[in-house]
């Protein structure tokens, strides 16, 4: 029976997979972008600016998608999960509405400058506005990740009748895990696009676009995923840490860990079986899991069985992260080894090339495997240990939601295959046009 | 810093600074989306041209307004959403389609531009028809009777209309030539329809709504208020006549229409404001009893007090970046 909760919960996890696969782009495109125009500006060399036009457009096309599924976001509170707003907004609305004034605003408005506005400005506010776009989209993720990390490890409130109040905003906005989120999840879109510059230089050099633009892009975006993969295990070593010790629930059913235990091994396959609460097909490394959290051979882990009330769904936080980790894992591998053959050889071989192509969207997979191991792991709490789901949703009638939500599923589906169409699209006009028929060319982005 | 009541007052009028500059300004750029021709693909770039640099931010407000709403009155705003949950998911869709076909019209293939430039008109003319039925419905309570959905419909075609009317304006204001003098000829007709419309709302809303009524009629301050419809009547004539001056020599006050329906949407907004005042869902709650709590609302108004200034400063800014008639947009 597909009752309103379950329809909520659906609608909402398919309208934030949706949203935050373009965020995850823009927030580090568009200092790519910052990076792409400084150089030109430096040194007037127009292979820059061409890279800094050809991502600007695909900068503008994710973020329009960014928007307007935010602003379906933004609805999302008051028509399906109000019973949030009524026990914590006095925390969450402050956060959102830091966010839609200090973010939001700034973004839109200089994104006209930056994207239009190139010939009527100087040089100078020109690449200003785009330093602004870029802190915009930072500033946004700033604020949007304090309230989730605050939903998952919530401090600086106390609760008065049932509704939370703040005491401490320095507690609630720095609240414990946000450090590790926000650095996770900045990293995540440093990765995210800079696999998707490094896919989309490989499709223009696969597709014969022997110009310079998508050879220095495909080497700065090497250099910069080659950069941050490693940092990005080291950080998110550090946040699988603070997680252990703010939310065991969650690292217990990352691990698979139903029993309490010292030494737990490191599963590398396993299907957990929620019936027996053990694992089926257990491929495990002694000892690692409890070294990886507590720093001791025999450390202990407190395994599912610990929290009768509060066990998150295990399987797909289980799955999950060993989905996030095994892509992060060839992030690494190809990054690194890439970044090296074109150190040496100065070119990639076809195979790097095709493979980088189809890594373009590695980021996405990445990115959307961790959202849910921490956003269902955090289950069946929405605000740890002070709201459970059911109790924030909303009295609509389940057919009104089951419509609505067959609405934005088909529109989402519609609009990805017309994005992902249109950006190789992009870069398949970039191949024909750009400079081989029009030398300084003028291009009319409207026609 | 400041107790519940002021509070309540500061809050509810941001909020209807939010909604009233986000009607005006993404009105006119809905309005623009409403009038695009089909047939016409010059005419079309150029009209999506003049809107290209400002729509993201004017959308902003709506979601300034819903975050407020949802800040200072959460009880408010969930009862509203999820009175008007279909309304405001079919709102939704018909932004999201606009929102991304504004940017995809620009990059698809040329075969399927017309599709985009079509679901740019379908999707402004459901957002606007859609935000006009919702401030039916609201008039209404939210009541679910033939009326009142008879009503709602009738205030989504004049909402159509008013930003059509504004479009038209903004239009005169940005382009020239024969687009120009269609501006001219689709704001004369907008104007009508949106004068009907105001005419039919204002005298509707009285007589079904009794303590509307009170509040326009029966009040000590009526000399005081009735300025306001008399001047939006005097207004829409005014315009009516200016229109048809403009079309013999198009650039003599060529920003007159657009100064004029944004009084005029001044006007409504305040008798709106007038006929509900203190009420933030008609009949049910005031702004006094839905408020959040006092601690929260001071927070966040150290940063509406530095913030909401510098928005406007850097919006002034990005108007006048973009200053006269419109030239071909280009990423450059």
């Amino acid at each position: 029976m597909l009752d309103t909760l379950l329809l909520s919960r659906i609608q909402f996890a398919a309208n934030i997979s949706f949203h935050i696969l373009f965020p995850t782009i823009t927030i580090a495109l568009a200092w790519f972008l910052v990076f792409f125009k400084i150089k030109y500006d430096k040194t007037q060399h127009p292979v820059w600016l061409r890279a800094y036009r050809f991502w600007v457009k695909i900068f503008a096309l994710t973020f329009a998608l960014g928007v307007v599924s935010g602003i379906t976001m933004s609805f999302q509170f008051g028509t399906n999960w109000p019973g949030f707003m009524e026990k914590v907004g006095n925390i969450a609305g402050p956060l959102l509405g830091y966010e839609v004034l200090t973010a939001f605003f700034m973004e839109a408005t200089f994104l006209g400058v930056m994207l239009f506005g190139m010939k009527r400005v100087s040089p100078r506010v020109h690449t200003l506005s785009t330093i602004i776009v870029a802190i915009g989209t930072s500033l946004s993720a700033f604020w949007i990740l304090s309230l989730n990390s605050w939903m998952q490890t919530p401090t600086g409130f106390e609760v008065r009748d049932g509704v939370v109040f703040p005491t401490d905003w320095f507690a609630v906005i720095f609240n414990p895990s946000f450090p590790y989120r926000l650095a996770h999840m900045i990293l995540a879109s440093g990765l995210t696009a800079a696999f998707l510059i490094a896919g989309v230089s490989s499709y223009r050099l696969l597709k014969g676009d022997d110009k310079k633009a998508p050879q220095l892009t495909l080497k700065v975006s090497l250099t910069v995923a080659a950069l941050l993969a490693p940092l990005q295990m080291f950080v998110g070593d550090l946040h699988g840490l603070n997680t252990f010790e703010h939310q065991p629930q969650k690292v217990a059913a990352m691990e698979g860990v139903w029993e309490t235990q010292r030494g737990a091994p490191l599963l590398l396959f396993a299907i957990p079986n929620e019936q027996t609460r053990s694992n089926d097909f257990e491929i495990a490394i002694p000892n690692l899991a409890s070294i990886i959290l507590t720093h001791e051979k025999n450390g202990e882990i407190k395994g599912l069985n610990e929290f009768p009330n509060a066990t998150p769904p295990v399987k797909p936080v289980f799955f999950g992260f060993r989905v996030m980790v095994g892509m992060g894992l060839l992030m690494i591998v190809v990054a690194l080894y890439f970044r090296f053959t074109l150190w040496r050889n100065n070119t990639l071989a076809p195979w790097q090339l095709k493979t980088l192509v189809a890594m373009s969207f590695s980021g996405w997979i990445a990115t959307l495997a961790g959202w849910y191991v921490t956003e269902i792991g955090r289950q069946p709490f929405l605000v740890t240990g002070v709201l459970r789901v059911e109790e924030a949703v909303t009295h609509v009638a389940s057919n009104n939601v089951l419509m609505s939500l067959i609405a934005y599923l088909s529109i989402y589906v519609l609009l990805l295959i017309a994005y992902i169409r249109t950006l190789f699209y992009t870069a398949d006009k970039s191949v024909e046009v750009e400079e081989f028929q029009r030398p300084s060319i003028e291009e009319n982005a409207y026609v | 810093m400041f107790e519940a009541h002021t509070l309540s007052f500061i809050y509810a009028s941001l909020m209807a600074l939010a909604i009233l500059l986000y009607a005006i300004l993404d009105g006119y750029d809905l309005g623009v989306g409403i009038l695009l021709p089909t047939n016409n693909e010059p005419h079309a770039d150029t009209m999506i041209a003049s809107i290209g640099p400002f729509w993201d931010a004017n959308e902003t407000w709506l979601v300034l307004a819903v975050g407020l709403a949802l800040i200072a009155f959460p009880l408010a705003h969930s009862m509203i959403l999820q009175a008007l949950y279909i309304p405001v998911t079919v709102m939704l869709i018909g932004l999201i389609i606009r929102g991304v076909a504004f940017d995809f019209r620009a990059k698809a293939k040329i075969k399927r531009k017309s599709m985009w430039n079509k679901l740019f008109k379908i999707g402004s003319i459901i957002s606007a028809f859609m935000q006009g039925y919702m401030l039916g419905l609201y008039v209404m309570s939210f009541e679910s009777s033939a009326l009142a959905v008879t009503f709602a419909i009738l205030s989504g075609v004049g909402v159509v209309a008013a930003y059509a009317l504004i479009g038209a304006a903004w239009l005169i204001l940005k382009t020239q030539g024969q687009l120009q003098l269609d501006a001219i000829s689709w704001c004369h007709m907008s104007t009508r329809m949106a004068f009907l419309g105001v005419v039919a709302v204002s005298a509707v809303n009285p007589v079904i709504n009794h303590s509307v009524y009170e509040r326009w009629f029966t009040s000590d301050i009526f000399l005081l208020i009735l300025p306001i419809p008399i001047i939006c009547l005097a207004l829409f004539i005014l315009l009516d006549r200016i229109l048809v001056q403009l079309k013999s020599q198009p650039d003599l006050g060529a920003w007159l229409p657009f100064l004029i329906s944004c009084v005029i949407f001044i006007l409504c907004f305040f008798g709106i404001l007038y006929s509900f005042y203190p009420y933030v869902v008609p009949g049910k709650l005031t702004i006094f009893e839905a408020l959040a709590a006092p601690e929260s609302l001071n927070f966040l108004l150290y940063g509406v007090i530095v913030v909401v200034p510098t928005i406007l400063a850097y919006t002034a800014f990005s108007y006048r970046v973009f200053w006269g008639k419109v030239q071909p947009l280009s990423y450059y």
